[in-house]
């Protein structure tokens, strides 16, 4: 029963492809559209309600896949079935168990909201230069895609809906192709995609070679040598961390995320990366199975520059969408540390904390997926209404548009982990794992995890400078330019509903996340076959993750308190009719005429951080003065230039771009371009197979 | 019985703080030759402020006039988790050292946004660079934090403090690197000398001032007030964490009157030492900052090691 919802969700993102090319086919053959009803006349309805149509199915995909992540979640019971497709000897394996739920239902409210979003966002492209069909059909195979892989349980049905999931988002990202930057970053992103595939192929075939089979129960059954393993393990996390964008290979997801249209990048960043995660979690936790500390490690340290490194990068974009692409290669930092230090603890036969630290990084995933989904709807929003995307244009907006302002806001304040929030609650679990470094006898591992934990702390403060950046530059202050001072409200209710469902999600899973934490020890209970330790309570009210002498938290009372406080001093301070507010002009030191230019800009308010992190950047700044006047005394005008790159570019891939042009233009030698040359090929190669045939 | 007792001490808390600025203004004074205002001149501040009108910008929006409420309260729920004169209160078990930061970093979120709101330039310098202090100064604390939470194996507070009664007067080198580690970063977080001047209005030296200088009447008097708040939580943590001697184990009323004489007596004595500091050293340039805050963390980090490597596993 449950596997017929899981694969009812799939048959709905597959269907929801089937009206979009219809409505392709209906352009070209006019009685096709006659046939469906449609004349003339009523032509202008037909793309609406396909429109509708192609949303509707991919939110039913959504529901189905909720549906289905929380039954199996709530059941706990493993799940298997064999589809009849694939090769004759190795039919497609099946297979539906907590950790798939859990990520079926990260995927089914990422897709449910996007469903309410996608109709009013898509109504603005024009259907000649960017088909809806093309858009339409590659978002059902992506999300299709998406969940094949959670579902496969054998190794080719894994790496073919894997490539599934990579080629549709890569049509995706390369769906408004007329611009040259665009389809460069498609290509970087396919590039990238397919080399981490091979990797990932080649992490199966390791395990494979030790195993009877392709099937994950066979793989399971494999028993390496601490060396093979190591070998999988890095493959592994080369192909599955590309993929998730952590550094040094990361460089593909600030180029594709911003060019695709802003739905699909909150698919790309809230959701795939999290299927890259799931490919690994069930690579190293489930397959392997055996893992050591040294991997825990490794994964931990990573993670831990990919935290501080994304978050040091997104601080210097000015463009929103590229700055959010950032800031998920930090969250996966997060997570990925979070989870080598799970690996670690198990690696020390701390199962319990093990189980805490892999609790930790779930929830961070499943929370990043709501908020990040959140702050790529509203940075649609933005763009649809201002048609702009830097964000030292924009300011001001959120008196023009308050509900967009206050859902935004709520996506800010969950992502710099504020308490009340969710993405608190998950840093606060991470932290608490952390702390229990004790019981670790390596005394390398025990002073590392704790500054581990303290650059975590350091990501967690700069990500919260990052978003007061981003929201206090774009909806606070005056506008910076005519199009935001001109913005107004989004008028389609959809598009609101999407970001306001993942909005409430994000203060109902911080307020009370003892339910969700409850069903991700479940998954933890059977990845690890470990859960939290005995003492822990997951109450609604209190959350003691590890026994409540060492750490609580409640945030319901924290909640009671919050509103206690200020409810007893807005009262108070508030009596006196003579203490009414006033309005009045800003004060502006007696000169006269503030200007939107005088305010602080997004490039101004990150300068401290430029200055005191250079080093993590490579840093081009211009500042050229124009002169006047007879001696050149007067400055007429200040140019002011800025150029950040990624370190990234110059040290690994520039010397790798250059070493794969020298080794093409050596084969290139082989290759004269006369025919007698080619000729004395084939009659050398044709002699060489004769003798070695006979 | 017990949930009436933690409100009263937190209110006890608000009410206390403008007393310790006051006595810190007090002693800075009397250190620099000059005659001291009154000790309660803090609170008739605060009266007043309430008192008057506030003028808001026209530019104003919602999180502007909502910052120092939500400012306030933050402080107010961070005062609730702190023992100040008793500990095991049920407040305690709401939250622990981890949120009390977090609600830290909740006020410094929307008082830099009302920094911005306005859209004058020296709203979003001080926003700028409060938050380029906060985001070195919270590793710092955190390590210090840990140092402290490894050896009591538990980041409660109260059981914390709990702890370090129990063990008695042992001289632990993490304790004393971790202590000289959240004294700086107090300095910095709270705005003192030498980071931050709370006294001058000057653009090219202050970073909290530069935030709320739009603020007036009711609005300033509940940023102030939770700005003194944020001083006492701080002075009571280190008072509190490294020399609990004297807080209340039960709650009978002797004990409660004494742990009360015994927090204020401490709280004295650090403001008598933080006033010393602000008279001896001048304030440093802003960039000088990070190398204030990087000793900090390095303190910190002095002090964890010092943990693993001489104080042993549990």
């Amino acid at each position: 029963m449950i596997l017929v919802l899981a694969y009812g969700s799939i048959l709905f993102s597959f269907a929801s492809c089937l009206p979009a090319l219809a409505m392709h086919q209906h352009r070209h053959i006019p009685s096709l559209s006659r046939r469906l009803g449609f004349d003339g006349s009523e032509d202008a309805r037909f793309p609406v309600l396909m429109r509708q149509a192609v949303f509707g199915l991919m939110g039913l995909s959504g529901l189905f896949a909720i549906l289905a992540g929380l039954s199996v979640l709530a059941g706990g019971e493993v799940l298997t079935g064999r589809i009849g497709l694939g090769l004759p000897w190795l039919p497609w394996h099946v297979r539906f168990d907590n950790l798939s739920g859990f990520f079926f239902l990260i995927i089914g409210i990422a897709v449910g909201a996007v469903s309410l979003y996608g109709p009013g966002y898509v109504s603005a492209y024009e259907e000649d230069r960017h088909p809806f069909a093309v858009l339409s059909l590659f978002s059902g195979l992506f999300i299709a895609g998406m969940l094949l892989v959670l579902l496969a349980d054998d190794a080719f049905f894994f790496m073919i809906a894997w490539e599934l999931m990579s080629v549709a988002s890569y049509f995706l990202v390369a769906f408004q192709h007329d611009n040259p930057a665009n389809r460069r970053a498609a290509f970087l992103y396919l590039l990238m995609a397919e080399i981490g595939a091979l990797a990932i192929i080649l992490a199966f075939g390791v395990l494979a070679s030790f195993a009877d089979g392709f099937t994950f129960d066979a793989l399971r059954e494999a028993r390496l040598s601490t060396g093979w393993a190591s070998v999988a393990f890095v493959l592994a996390l080369l192909g599955f961390g590309m993929k998730a964008g952590l550094v040094p290979v990361h460089v593909w997801l600030p180029e594709a995320h911003p060019v695709a249209p802003s739905h699909i990048s909150a698919l790309m960043s809230g959701v795939m990366l999290k299927v890259a995660l799931y490919g690994l979690i069930r690579f190293c936790f489930d397959l392997i199975g055996e893992v050591h500390w040294q991997w825990g490690l490794a994964l931990m340290m990573l993670g831990t520059l990919s935290a501080l490194g994304g978050i040091l990068y997104a601080m210097m974009q000015t463009n929103l969408k590229r700055l959010l692409a950032y800031s998920s290669v930090e969250n996966i930092g997060i997570i990925f540390m979070v989870l080598g230090l799970s690996m670690i603890f198990m690696a020390q036969n701390q199962s319990q904390l093990a189980a805490l630290g892999f609790l930790a990084a779930l929830f961070h995933a499943f929370n990043h997926a709501l908020f990040k989904n959140l702050l790529f709807l509203g940075a649609g929003i933005i763009h649809h209404q201002t048609h702009e995307l830097n964000i030292d244009l924009m300011g001001g907006l959120i008196k023009r548009m308050p509900k967009t302002g206050m859902l935004f806001l709520i996506g800010c304040m969950s992502i710099s982990s504020l308490p009340l929030f969710n993405g608190f609650v998950s840093e606060w679990l991470a932290f608490q794992t952390a702390l229990q470094v004790d019981v670790i006898g390596n005394g390398v591992l025990r002073s590392l995890i704790p500054v581990a934990a303290a650059s975590l702390a350091l990501t967690a403060a700069l990500a919260a400078a990052c978003f007061v950046n981003v929201f206090g530059i774009m909806f606070l202050g005056l506008p910076r330019s005519r199009h935001s001072d001109k913005a107004q409200e989004i008028a389609d209710r959809g598009m609101l509903a999407g970001p306001a469902l993942l909005a409430g999600l994000c203060f109902l899973f911080g307020i009370v996340p003892g339910p969700m934490i409850g069903l991700i020890n479940g998954v933890a209970g059977q990845v690890l076959g470990a859960s939290l330790p005995d003492g822990a309570r997951l109450s609604w009210l209190h959350l003691a993750p590890v026994s409540t002498g060492q750490a609580s938290y409640s945030a319901p009372m924290v909640l009671a308190g919050a509103l206690i406080a200020a409810g007893i001093c807005f009262r108070y301070l508030r009596r006196s009719p003579a203490t009414v507010m006033r309005r009045a002009d800003t004060w502006d030191c007696g000169f006269g005429g503030l200007t939107p230019r005088m305010q602080y800009s997004a490039i101004a308010f990150t300068m401290p951080f430029r200055r005191i992190f250079a080093k993590a950047w490579i840093i081009d700044e211009q500042v050229r003065k124009d002169s006047q006047g007879a001696m050149g005394q007067d400055v007429a005008a200040i140019h002011y230039s800025l150029q950040i790159q990624d370190h990234s570019w110059p040290r690994l891939y520039q010397p790798i771009e250059r070493a794969v042009n020298k080794a093409a233009r050596l084969a290139g030698r082989i290759q004269t371009g006369n025919i007698r040359t080619y000729l004395g090929y084939s009659f050398v190669t044709l002699i060489i197979m004769l003798w070695i045939i006979s | 019985m017990n949930w009436l007792l933690a409100a009263l001490q937190t209110a006890l808390f608000v009410a206390l703080a403008p007393l310790l600025a006051g006595w810190i203004k007090w002693c800075k004074c009397r250190l620099q030759n000059r005659k001291a205002p009154s000790l309660f001149q803090p609170y008739r501040d605060l009266l007043k402020l309430t008192r008057k009108q506030p003028v808001v910008s026209h530019q104003a929006s919602w999180i502007f006039t909502t910052s120092p409420y939500i400012i306030f309260s933050a402080m107010v729920l961070a005062a609730s988790i702190v023992p100040l004169i008793a500990v095991d209160l049920p407040t305690s078990a709401n939250a622990d050292v981890i949120v009390l930061i977090g609600f830290f970093s909740f006020a410094r979120f929307f008082l830099a946004l009302a920094g911005l709101d306005i859209g004058t330039a020296f709203g979003g310098m001080g926003s700028s660079r409060e938050m380029t202090i906060s985001s070195l100064a919270e590793p710092a604390m955190l390590m210090s934090v840990f140092a402290l939470t490894m050896s009591a194996s538990t980041t409660n507070l109260s059981f914390a403090i709990g702890h370090v009664l129990h063990e008695g007067l042992v001289l632990r080198p993490s304790f004393i690197f971790a202590l000289f580690s959240l004294m700086l970063v107090a300095i910095a977080e709270t705005g003192r000398i030498p980071v931050d001047n709370p006294a001058t209005h000057l653009e090219l030296t202050m970073i909290h001032e530069a935030m709320i200088l739009e603020y007036s009447g009711r609005h300033l008097a509940l940023i102030e007030w939770a700005s003194q708040l944020k001083l006492l939580l701080y002075g009571v943590l280190i008072a509190n964490i490294f020399f609990p001697w004297g807080i209340a184990e039960t709650l009978a009323f002797e004990s409660l009157s004494y742990g009360l004489l015994a927090v204020i007596g401490k709280l004295a004595l650090l403001a008598l030492l933080l006033a010393l500091s602000e008279t001896l050293f001048a304030k440093m340039r802003l960039f000088r900052v990070q190398e204030f805050l990087s000793f900090a963390y390095l303190l910190g980090l002095l002090g964890m090691l010092s943990h693993i490597i001489l104080e042993g596993a549990r």
